[in-house]
């Protein structure tokens, strides 16, 4: 179950983001047009990106709070990112780049969850865009994230795989029951993973 | 080849290896602050970085000489430990260091800028700290332009002349390389001796640029 809590406002080159939101579900679908700031507000999250004022907060855990001068390092918050398109190390293979963060996961499991066996000693340069995104995935939940945030993991593959990649994500939502947040702007996607949406555009609402 | 053209060549191969290995911690750790940080002064410090470049090898051999001889803090601290530097082959291999280093930084901060930082941005999420990302990212996918920059450091070392004549002298046997070499034997009228140093000098010189055009080759390929 995600219990999170945000309150952010990130200056966008012109426009300004503002999110205001506090989820607690197993799955927070984050819809919105290309460029309405979903990436950013998962950067955010991740703490790659620093916003210009607001908290974020996971249960009893102050990420980020302006107020309080807190901005935890991303490599303290315990958030599996994976990004749109990937960004496997291209100087490992998939094996390293599953190890990579590796903390006490079971590695064995989520291999055979992802189903990357065959995989495993491939260069990331071979792997086809679904591939990519199932080891990006491995790679984050090798680190226990306390959440998984995922950026639009079927972008980058044509529409006959898609149908492939989901079940896997659905798989890690039933077996490891780590709470994810899905970017897409593909509504159908979103009711068939989402419990909840919440809505980025220039005027930000919240739907249950 | 003459048995003082086989010692010279061999002394100015071995110098700019050692030179080259020793630039390359420092120039690795400047060429990734000046790609990867913002702080004060930073614009400072990438003109006294380039200040070798530009400056005659002369004049930072000069400078070289005084920083290191008796007269100065440094000079006479090296001494009381019995480090003796000037009119060694420490003062060649000094030079060298001194004058590749703008051109190995700057390989190696060019090289490091190349690589999406998004990258670490991900390595941090999955918990490296700065120096694991560095060692296990940044570093192996700018390897390239570092490699490239130590084969450019490499020749550039080979050629140095003026700092090295300041500084190490041409000590037959000691401090003399290839450039120092072809300079000393014209001046004392053994131009042939001079022409043997001088088709070594090209041999290296070949290799080395050839090296260093495969390495870029390499890089502008995907």
């Amino acid at each position: 179950m995600i219990d999170l809590s945000i309150d952010v406002t990130l200056r966008q080159g012109e426009f300004v983001l503002s999110v205001r939101d506090e989820a607690s579900v197993e799955v927070l679908g984050l819809f919105g047009p290309s460029g309405s700031g979903k990436t950013s507000l998962l950067e955010v999250i991740a703490g790659i990106r620093r916003p210009d004022a607001g908290e974020i907060r996971i249960g009893d855990r102050v990420l980020y709070s302006s107020v309080n001068k807190i901005d935890l390092p991303a490599r303290q918050r315990h958030i599996g990112y994976v990004p749109q398109d990937a960004l496997l190390f291209p100087n490992l293979d998939v094996n390293g780049n599953i190890r990579y963060g590796a903390r006490n996961a079971d590695f064995d499991s989520l291999v055979a969850i992802l189903d990357l066996q065959a995989l495993l000693n491939r260069r990331v340069a071979m792997l086809s865009g679904g591939e990519k995104q199932r080891v990006a995935i491995a790679r984050a939940l090798m680190t226990r994230p306390s959440i998984l945030l995922l950026d639009e993991p079927l972008a980058g593959v044509d529409r006959e795989r898609r149908d492939v990649i989901l079940p896997y994500i659905l798989r890690i939502r039933r077996e490891l029951h780590v709470p994810l947040i899905y970017v897409t702007h593909d509504e159908a996607e979103l009711n068939s993973i989402a419990d909840r949406v919440l809505r980025l555009g220039p005027q930000i609402s919240t739907t249950a | 080849m003459s048995a003082e053209t086989w010692t010279i060549a061999r002394f100015t191969v071995l110098m700019a290896l050692t030179a080259t290995a020793l630039v390359l911690p420092p120039a690795i750790a400047i060429g990734w602050l000046l790609a990867r940080k913002e702080f004060p002064g930073k614009a400072l410090v990438e003109t006294i970085v380039s200040l070798p470049l530009v400056l005659p090898p002369v004049a930072t051999g000069l400078l070289l000489l005084w920083l290191f001889g008796r007269h100065s803090p440094v000079g006479r601290a090296l001494d009381a430990i019995g480090i003796e530097v000037i009119f060694t082959w420490k003062a060649v291999v000094l030079s060298m260091i001194v004058i590749s280093f703008p051109l190995v930084s700057r390989s190696v901060r060019a090289g490091i800028e190349q690589v999406d930082r998004r990258y670490e941005d991900i390595a941090a999420t999955l918990g490296a700290g700065s120096f694991r990302i560095l060692r296990t990212i940044t570093l192996p996918l700018a390897s390239r332009g570092i490699a490239a920059g130590a084969v450019l450091g490499f020749s550039r070392a080979l050629g140095e002349f003026g700092a090295t004549i300041m500084v190490a002298g041409a000590i037959p046997g000691r401090t003399r390389t290839l450039a120092v070499g072809i300079y000393t034997l014209v001046e004392t009228g053994r131009e042939e001796a001079a022409w043997s140093l001088l088709l070594v000098s090209a041999l290296l010189a070949f290799g080395a640029i050839y090296v260093s055009n495969r390495l870029v080759d390499q890089k502008a390929r995907p």
